[in-house]
Formats: structure tokens, sequence, C-alpha cells
């Protein structure tokens, strides 16, 4: 008993102790960097739209002009984490550049370039998933989820055996 | 039994015989640039890694301390440094090469008067008649491995602090200067004073509970404060007997809170803003976007090793209290949901 | 127009992401997890579809996107039977990740880390 309440106690210092540190914690900027994520992750979105109208102009289905542009943005930002600016316009834009699929693309090769002198294998190998792993393993694994949970509702609709 | 005092008084108040600080290129373009002793142009210091790099600074810092103190390696009886790497590897790799007898030290970014209190217990106690002690931090080290890695593009938060690629040590002896002359940063050759190590305090872990790792100023303030208030109370001193009170690493936000917080324990308010300062405010100009100033353990070492003991050397500080701030948190503990330790070790140096 | 939709539909995914992570300490890769799994439940509900048919690459290049892509895939594999239920997603999503794996691996081979500016 005497060491939850001796727990409570701590949290309850803890809490005041974050509130009163609170009035001396420099703020993000809320506005700005909201607007500079807007401007900068609708221009990306804009461009990707361009990319699959000039695909689909060399007689592209939908589908594939969708992924090529993907892919075209995908391998752009890895070229441009690479050269060691993304990260500069990573510090501007924020969530701009990182919730677009060029985030996740960063993401990965970010941590693998840093393991290079790990070696090839345990180093870049392993360190391309470190960041960009939990995203695919959450992705795949829901998408598995409704995938089967539909296959269940087709059975018991009758659409299929 | 007697009340318990966390202060050490030294009885032979040791001598520091020599100091070396080394920077990295953001720091050397810092407003500090001119009291570093030794400016690298590249981070990566002629090296393949950048651990090799971190280790090769602190290898030179403790090299030349040695060497401007006119001692031989062999002649130094122990040699006790710390980083903020896993299993101390700029610390221990460095060591290798040195032939000296090496004790491992970690406090996180406390590491430096962590070092300089048990050196000076050593040579204090005559177990050894000179002793090298530094840290030493790299940026491009510690931030892949407590944060995110250099090239994602993520923002750094405004309570963020820039760890700092730096590397102080320092020769902590029984004897004093063989030699009485030095030149100023402005030319001028002047008498140079001894400096000593008159007293050290050694914190207490204090966690306030923050949990969140890039605020660290507000993390290890009261840690801070507890070591400050333990030392004026147990040497009996006021905050004005010093010329320079200095703090290692608590950046804008957690300098804020430590004066807040020793105004609010009835310490002078004009005193408070006289003589209290913290390194992590001072390495950096706020123009070089480090956000909340600078942190680690090189922070504090090449401030202390550079500024602070150059001015005492000259005289123009008589007492100084300088006060490493850790962070002991883990790799692995934000993630367990543990909040932030917090430490402070004080050591008051005198000029004479 | 749909260059304008497009904009806005991404423009305002991004400020959700920004303010997930300025407001709430989350970092980076849990804001990226928390959007997939967001993008891939709302479409097994079919309310991210008319999002895409709003906006495009509005509502498919940001990571919900992704979310989409994964879900969408499966659920219209569920209709070919079990294995493809199963598989339908990463099918769907495979183009992205393939290349963002291989590409990713060369990139990192070709370049050093730099320090910082």
């Amino acid at each position: 008993m005497a060491d939850t309440k001796e727990k409570q106690q701590k949290k309850e210092v803890a809490k005041a102790y974050e509130k009163y540190a609170r009035k001396f914690t420099p703020k993000p900027k809320y506005f700005m960097n909201s607007l500079k994520a807007f401007i900068t992750g609708g221009m990306i979105c804009a461009a990707a739209l361009l990319l699959e109208n000039i695909i689909s102009g060399y007689g592209a289905d939908d589908k594939t002009a969708g992924t090529y542009s993907v892919i075209v943005l995908v391998m752009l930002a890895q070229l441009l984490t690479g050269l060691g600016w993304f990260d500069t316009i990573g510090k501007f834009a924020g969530a701009g550049v990182i919730v677009p699929i060029t985030g996740f693309a960063n993401s990965m090769v970010a941590p693998a370039i840093e393991y290079k002198k790990e070696g090839i294998v345990l180093g870049v190998g392993a360190k391309l998933f470190s960041l960009a792993g939990p995203v695919l393993v959450s992705g795949i694994t829901v998408s598995m989820i409704i995938g089967i949970i539909y296959w269940i509702m087709g059975i018991a609709g009758g659409q299929h055996v | 039994m007697s009340e318990r005092k966390q202060t050490i008084i030294f009885k032979n108040k040791p001598y520091i015989l020599s100091a070396y600080s080394i920077a990295g290129k953001k720091e050397s373009e810092g407003p500090m640039s001119d009291w570093f002793d030794y400016c690298i142009s590249d981070d990566t210091y002629g090296e393949s890694t950048w651990e090799k790099s971190e280790s090769k600074m602190l290898k030179t810092a403790m090299g030349e301390v040695v060497m401007r103190a006119g001692l031989n390696h062999d002649e130094v009886g122990a040699m006790l440094s710390g980083d903020l790497l896993n299993q101390l590897m700029s610390s221990s790799f460095m060591a290798r090469d040195m032939h000296i007898p090496f004790l491992g030290m970690y406090g996180a970014c406390s590491t430096m008067t962590e070092s300089l209190m048990l050196g000076s217990v050593l040579v204090d106690g005559k177990y050894s008649d000179n002793v090298i002690v530094g840290a030493s931090s790299h940026y491009c080290t510690a931030e892949r491995q407590f944060r995110m890695p250099l090239e994602h593009g993520n923002q750094r938060p405004p309570s963020a602090q820039w760890t700092a690629t730096a590397a102080g040590a320092m020769l902590v002896s029984q004897c004093s200067q063989p030699y009485t002359e030095m030149k100023t940063i402005d030319g001028d050759v002047v008498n140079c004073r001894n400096v000593r190590v008159e007293s050290g305090t050694i914190g207490k872990i204090i966690d306030a509970g923050i949990k969140d790792a890039n605020q660290m100023g507000s993390a290890m303030a009261p840690a801070a404060i507890d070591t400050i208030l333990n030392h004026l109370d147990d040497t009996g001193r006021a905050i004005s007997y010093y010329d320079v009170v200095l703090t290692g690493d608590l950046g804008f936000t957690g300098r804020d809170i430590v004066r807040d917080l020793l105004a609010d324990a009835g310490v002078n308010k004009a005193d408070i803003e006289n003589v209290y300062d913290d390194c992590g405010t001072m390495i950096y100009d706020p123009q070089q976007d480090v956000h909340n100033g600078g942190s680690g353990c090189g922070c504090s070492a090449s401030l202390f090793s550079g500024y602070v003991y150059k001015k005492m050397r000259k005289g123009e500080i008589r007492h100084a209290l300088i006060i490493s701030t850790g962070a002991l948190l883990s790799t692995i503990s934000p993630f367990q949901g543990e909040s932030i330790p917090g430490i402070a070790h004080a050591i008051s140096l005198e000029s004479e | 127009m749909d260059y304008v939709y497009s904009f806005i539909t991404g423009g305002l995914i991004c400020v959700i992401g920004q303010i997930l992570m300025d407001a709430t300490k989350l970092t980076a890769p849990r804001v990226l997890v928390i959007l997939v799994v967001a993008g891939a439940l709302l479409q097994a509900f079919n309310l991210y579809e008319p999002i895409v048919e709003f906006a495009s690459t509005g509502a498919r290049v940001p990571l919900p996107g992704f979310g989409y892509n994964l879900a969408k895939g499966a659920m219209e594999g569920a209709s070919g039977g079990f294995l493809e239920a199963v598989t339908g997603g990463v099918k769907a999503a495979s183009g992205g990740i393939t290349v963002a794996i291989a590409w990713g691996y060369i990139i990192a081979l070709t370049f050093s880390p730099k320090s910082v500016r």
C-alpha cells in the first residue's frame, strides 16, 4: 500500500514539475510549421499527379501510371538522402516531406547510410528497416487482417465457396 | 553519527597544471572559438568513422595536457575519462594507445566534473602524483545512438539541444606550476596563476519525472539546483563568493529554470544574474540554429578546460564553481516509458 | 482543377502529420505508423476511396495512401480466395516497396554519411 502511495506522490510531483518546466520551454511554431508542411506536401502531391498524367500520355493505364509515379518519388527522395540534401529540406518542410511516400523512402536510407561502416549485411542491410520496418510491419499486418475478414464475410455472404 | 555532507574538501588543494580543449567545426564558428586550444576544420578529423574522430579528439587533448605540463606518459599515475557512447568506446579506444593506467567514467554529460573530482581525490590522497582527466562528445556519434539518423528529414523540436563536438582534458598534480608566464589570446604575456581544486560536491540523482528526451534541460535542472544548494550549504558560502557559477549543458530552458528555482530558494536574484550561466548557452551563437543550446560531455569539458581555466590562469576569475550536468538515460529507457534521471557534480576551483 | 484538389488534400494530410508531431511529442516513425494504419482502416470501411476519387495523388501519395493501397489490394483479393486475401495487400503495393528496398540499398552503399552543416 505504501508503495502505491509513494508512486502516486511521485507522479504528482512529476506532473507539477512538467507544468512548471513548460513555462520555460520554447514552443514549436505550430502555424508556420503547418503552413510549410501544407505547401510542400501539397506540391509533392500535385507534382505526382503531373507525373502520372505525363506517364498516362504514353499510353499507360491509371494503375500503372500511379505505380510509376510512386517509384519515381521514392527514387528521387532516396537519391536526395544519399546526397545529404533531404535532411535540409526536411528541416524546413517537416511533415510536408515526411508524410508523403518520400518520407518513407528517406527513413529507409537514412539509418542505412549511417551504419555503412558496420558492414553491408548487419549494417546497411539490417538498418534499412530500423525506421521503415514498423511502417511495413503494421501496414502489411493490418492489410492481411482486413483481407481475411473480407474473405470470411464473402463466405458468409455466400458469394463464393 | 555526524550529519552527511556531500562536499569533499581537498586538504592539499591539488593543482591543475594544464588543460586542453578541442572543438569541432560548428563550435569553432561560435562565440567561444578564441578560447579553444585547437579547432578542427573537418568533423571527421581525418578518420574514417565518427567514433574514431571522437576518440582522436580525446587522445589529442589527453596527450597535449601531459606534454604541456612537461611530463612523460609514465609519470602519469592514472587517466580518468568518459564519453557518451555505449561501453565508453571513445575513451577505451583512446586509452589503448596511451599506456597510462585507465579508469573509464560514465556520468553522461556530467563526466568532466565526475572525473575531475575522482582525479583530485587520487591526487589529494597522495595515491598518485599526476592524474589526467577528460571527457568528449561528438554530434554524429551521439545523435545516431540516442536520437535519429543524421540524414533523416525530421525536424528537431525547439526544446532539443545540440550535442557539441568537443573534448577537454586537465592534468591534476600535487606539484605547482614549473613556469609562470603565459601568453594570453590578446598576445600579452602575463604572470599566470595556479589553479587549484578546492572542494567538490558529489551530486545525488534527481528525477523530476520528465520523460521527453528532447527536454534534457528541464530534466537535469533539478539535479543542478540540488547540487548547488548543497554545496553552498555545506561550505557555508553565499553564491556571490564565486565569480562564476557555470552549469554544464542545461541550455536556455534549463538555465532559466535554475535561475528561477535558485531565486525561489532564497538566493539573491542580482547575484544569480551576475555569476550564473550555462555552458550550453555559451558555446553556440543563437543564430547557429542549435535551438536550445549545446549539450554533451564535450560542451562542459571544453569550456571548463578552455574558457574557465584560461581565465583563471590570467586571474580574471578567482573563484569558480563548475557543475557538469548529466542526463542518465539509456538508449532503451525512453521506449520503456522511464523518466530521465538527472545528476550534477560541482567542483570549486580557485586561482592564487 | 485536379491539381488544386490534389494539392489541398495532400497538404491537409501533411498538416495532420505535422500537428501530431509538434503537439503530441510522437516521433516521426510513430506518426508514419499511425497514418498508414489509419489509411488502411478507413479503406476497410470504404471511407478512403471517396477521398482518392476526389483528390487522386493528393490522397494516394501521402502515407495513408500506402495503407489504402495495401487494404484495397487485400479487399479485392478476398473475392479470389484465401491466399489472394492474404497476399493481395503486398501485391498491390509491391512496386513501391520493392523499389524502396532495392534502390535504397544501392543508394546506401553508394553514398557516405555526411556531417551536419
